[in-house]
Order: C-alpha cells, then sequence, then structure tokens
C-alpha cells in the first residue's frame, strides 16, 4: 500500500465532541482515515510511521 | 407426510445447495460487485485491489514488471450468465523472484468463524470448494491462514490439469487445536488464500499439508509449484462458486439472493450517493464550531469497523442554510466524526460562521458519492 501526503486533522465541537482524520492519499487515491485500530488503512499508517517511512503532517 | 419423507426432502434439499447459512466465504459466486467490475493493477501502481465485493488480488514483494487485469467476467462453469473472478496478466514478471508471491484471498472475520472452534479439542475441519479455469495448467496451493494470538497457516494443493477448462476442486482442511484459536472479535479471523504464484522464498516452510506455526514467508505459499501465471503474458486465472463450510464434505455450491449477497457486502464496503450524473443527496446538518459544521449521511447496513471515506471523483458536496450561506467542497475537505448503525457522521470546515439557531443541508451534488471502506 503506497501511502502519500499523510496530513492530520483534529477539530473540537462546541460541546466538546472530538473529530480526527488523517486525510491522505493511499494508492493514487485521495482517502479521508479515522483514527480507529479497526480501520485497516489507519493500520497501515500506523506500521509504516512505526516503521520511519512515512511522517503524519499535522494540518495547519 | 411421513417424518421419513420429511427427512428425506430435508436431505435432498441440502444435496441441492437449498440450506443456507453454511458457506463462511461472503459473495463466492463473484455477483457483488460495487467498486467496479475492472481493476487495473501495476507492480509500480496498485499492487492490492478488491475486484468484486470481499475478494482481493495482491502482489507480496518487489515485483519488477508485473501487471494486469482483476474483473467480474460473465463465464460460468454451470451458468450461461454466472459471473466469475478473473486475472488476466498484461506485462510479464520477466523472472519470479524469491521475494515475490502473487495471491487472490478473501479475509474472514472473526466473530463468523467462532464455530470453527480452533485452537481447543473440539476444534472442526473445513472444506474449500471452487471451480476454477486457467491458461496454465500444474499444482497450485491454497493456505488458511490464521493470524490471532499464535500465527497459524496450512497450505494445500490442487492441480489443474487441461487449459482454459472449468474445473471442480474441493480441499479438506483438517481442525487446527493448537495456536491460541481466534478471538470472538469484529478483526481478521482467518484469510482463505488462493497462490497464483510463489518465488522460492515463500514456499519450502513445511505447511504444505497440515497446520503449523507460521515461521515466515516460506510458509507462506508451501506447495506452489507453478509461477506461469505471472511470468507469461496474457495468462488468465478464474474462480467462481467459492465456498467454505463445516465438516470434510463439500456440498453444492449455495445460491444467495443478490440482495442477501450485497447486504452481507456492506458490512465490508458500501457506497452512500450516486456516481450517476444529475442524482442529488441531501441530507440535515448543523453547527459543529465557529467554522465547522457536521453532517450524518444514511449508510445502508451496520458497518463491520470506522470507515475509510473516498469517492469516486474529488468530490461535489456541499452545505447550504443559514442567512444565505452555502458552501461547496470536495472529499479532502471531509473528516470523520463517527459511525453508528443507521449512519455515518461527518464535519468539513467552512468559509463562514455557522449560527446554532439555523438549520443547514448537506448535500452531494450531481455524480458526487461517499465511498465507505471497512474491509479487514
Amino acid at each position: 500500500m503506497i501511502i502519500e501526503n499523510a496530513v492530520r486533522h483534529e477539530s473540537t465541537s462546541d460541546s466538546g465532541a472530538t473529530s480526527v482524520s488523517i486525510i491522505a492519499t493511499i494508492d493514487g487515491v485521495q482517502c479521508v482515515v479515522p483514527e480507529s485500530a479497526g480501520n485497516r488503512h489507519y493500520a497501515e499508517i500506523m506500521r509504516q510511521v512505526a516503521a520511519g517511512t512515512l511522517t503524519i503532517a499535522d494540518a495547519d | 407426510m411421513s417424518r421419513a419423507r420429511e427427512f428425506a426432502d430435508l436431505a435432498g434439499s441440502a444435496d441441492a445447495g437449498g440450506l443456507t447459512g453454511k458457506n463462511i466465504l461472503i459473495n463466492g459466486g463473484m455477483t457483488v460487485a460495487q467498486r467496479s467490475t475492472s481493476t487495473s493493477m501495476a507492480h509500480d501502481g496498485t499492487t492490492d485491489a478488491f475486484g468484486v465485493d470481499r475478494f482481493r488480488i495482491s502482489m507480496g514483494g518487489t515485483h519488477e514488471q508485473l501487471d494486469g487485469t482483476f474483473a467480474q467476467v460473465t463465464d460460468h462453469p454451470l451458468s450461461v450468465s454466472g459471473k466469475s473472478s478473473k486475472w488476466t496478466t498484461g506485462t510479464a514478471e520477466s523472472s519470479y523472484d524469491s521475494d515475490e508471491y502473487f495471491y487472490f484471498a478473501q479475509l474472514i472475520e472473526a466473530q463468523n468463524v467462532q464455530h470453527l472452534q480452533y485452537g481447543g479439542s473440539n476444534a472442526q475441519s473445513v472444506t474449500l470448494s471452487f471451480y476454477v479455469k486457467s491458461s496454465v495448467t500444474g499444482t497450485f496451493a491454497c493456505n488458511l491462514y490464521k493470524p490471532d494470538n499464535t500465527l497459524r497457516i496450512i497450505n494445500k494443493t490442487y492441480a489443474i490439469s487441461s487449459a482454459n477448462t472449468w474445473e471442480k476442486k474441493t480441499i479438506t482442511f483438517p481442525a487446527d487445536t493448537g495456536g491460541g484459536g481466534i478471538n470472538n472479535d469484529n478483526g481478521q479471523g482467518l484469510y482463505a488464500v488462493w497462490h497464483l504464484a510463489a518465488g522460492s522464498g515463500s514456499v519450502g516452510g513445511g505447511s504444505n499439508g497440515a497446520w503449523k506455526t507460521y515461521g515466515g514467508l516460506t510458509d507462506w505459499a508451501d506447495g506452489q509449484a507453478t509461477n506461469a501465471v505471472a511470468t507469461t503474458a496474457g495468462a488468465t486465472w478464474q474462480v467462481t462458486d467459492c465456498q467454505l463450510e463445516l465438516g470434510e464434505q463439500a456440498t453444492p455450491f449455495e445460491h444467495r439472493s443478490f440482495g442477501d449477497e450485497l447486504a452481507r457486502c456492506q458490512r465490508y464496503y458500501q457506497v452512500s450517493g450516486s456516481s450517476v450524473t444529475n442524482n442529488y443527496h441531501v441530507f440535515p446538518a448543523q453547527r459543529w464550531s465557529s467554522n465547522n459544521i457536521f453532517f450524518s449521511v444514511p449508510i445502508a447496513t451496520s458497518m463491520r469497523a470506522n470507515p475509510t471515506m473516498g469517492s469516486d471523483t474529488s468530490g461535489n458536496f456541499g452545505a447550504v442554510g443559514g442567512n444565505n450561506q452555502s458552501y461547496a467542497f470536495s472529499l479532502s475537505e471531509m473528516n470523520f466524526v463517527n459511525l453508528d448503525s443507521s449512519s455515518i457522521t461527518a464535519r468539513v470546515t467552512v468559509d463562514f460562521t455557522p449560527n446554532s439557531q439555523y438549520a443547514y443541508t448537506g448535500y452531494f451534488n450531481t455524480a458526487g458519492e461517499l465511498q465507505l471502506d471497512a474491509e479487514l
């Protein structure tokens, strides 16, 4: 799985709820990946981060 | 009607594939193809992809030349209009290196195989049956691989004896009493794998014929004896009526209705909205924060896990409401909030200040669709 341009977006609602996603290009296709252990794309992102082959940028 | 007659009829129905629920695999008849009916793959592009729902094809290691197409086709051993999944090699791999392997598979959710009772003395045998047709003859391997607890694997082989001819294959895998079993959750429970090619580094580990603890890549495809599907331009390999069932006997393929099969597939992948031009969808939205709104999009059935969101276009979405406020946005501006049994909720940063006193409406504009992927 080729993952590029990973950017982490986080926002807190008026009521304190949090929304976090990683927006990335996966195999050439733009995707919105939830930070969720059961999600296969998130698991692969974390594997590549741990391996040092992928860096996640924070959104401006 | 006598009881004997009732039992005889029941047995006859079972023999004819009339009893439902026996097939552990989903979409074994290759009928549901929500993503696409044809997927192009390449060593330097997409190396792991889904064709028909629930079935993936994957190139492992570092292929240097291989590319091809993975498609749903109307070609079936029994039905004139039945479906199968077909790999066609475009550019062949010039030589098959030791690190390379190539397979077709379905990953089965762990809580769907608890009745196999793996890891204990009550563990059950399972039987895999399928029709296969290939331009390549020779010995191919299939495996079951268990990723939970101690990694476990077993390969068994089958032979394709006649080129370009449908052949039915039946493989019984013995019970696995070791390895700590399969966790009762929504993660990966069992891989059912059909190998198409395997370099020397993915055979020879001793997994051919009996369950063993996975010792590395040499166990992955032990028994696979041909790589010609990958090393021959124009080679084909296709399969249909895949069934994995409890016991040591293959019974006739369980035909499910299209709606039943689709609903099972949608637990792992579904589309909200439509890619059809001039097709519109609207849903309620409201303020999330000073520069965000959020909205809930209905889903067809509850999904296995929080899904990845994608779109077939860059996205063609928007929100309107409030005091003539509106904002058009693309997929890359959306963020996941939460998932429940009937909807997925997302938020988007907008260029206006939403008012909590106003109602907003989110919309998918013409040809805007949201693809939700919760595959294993």
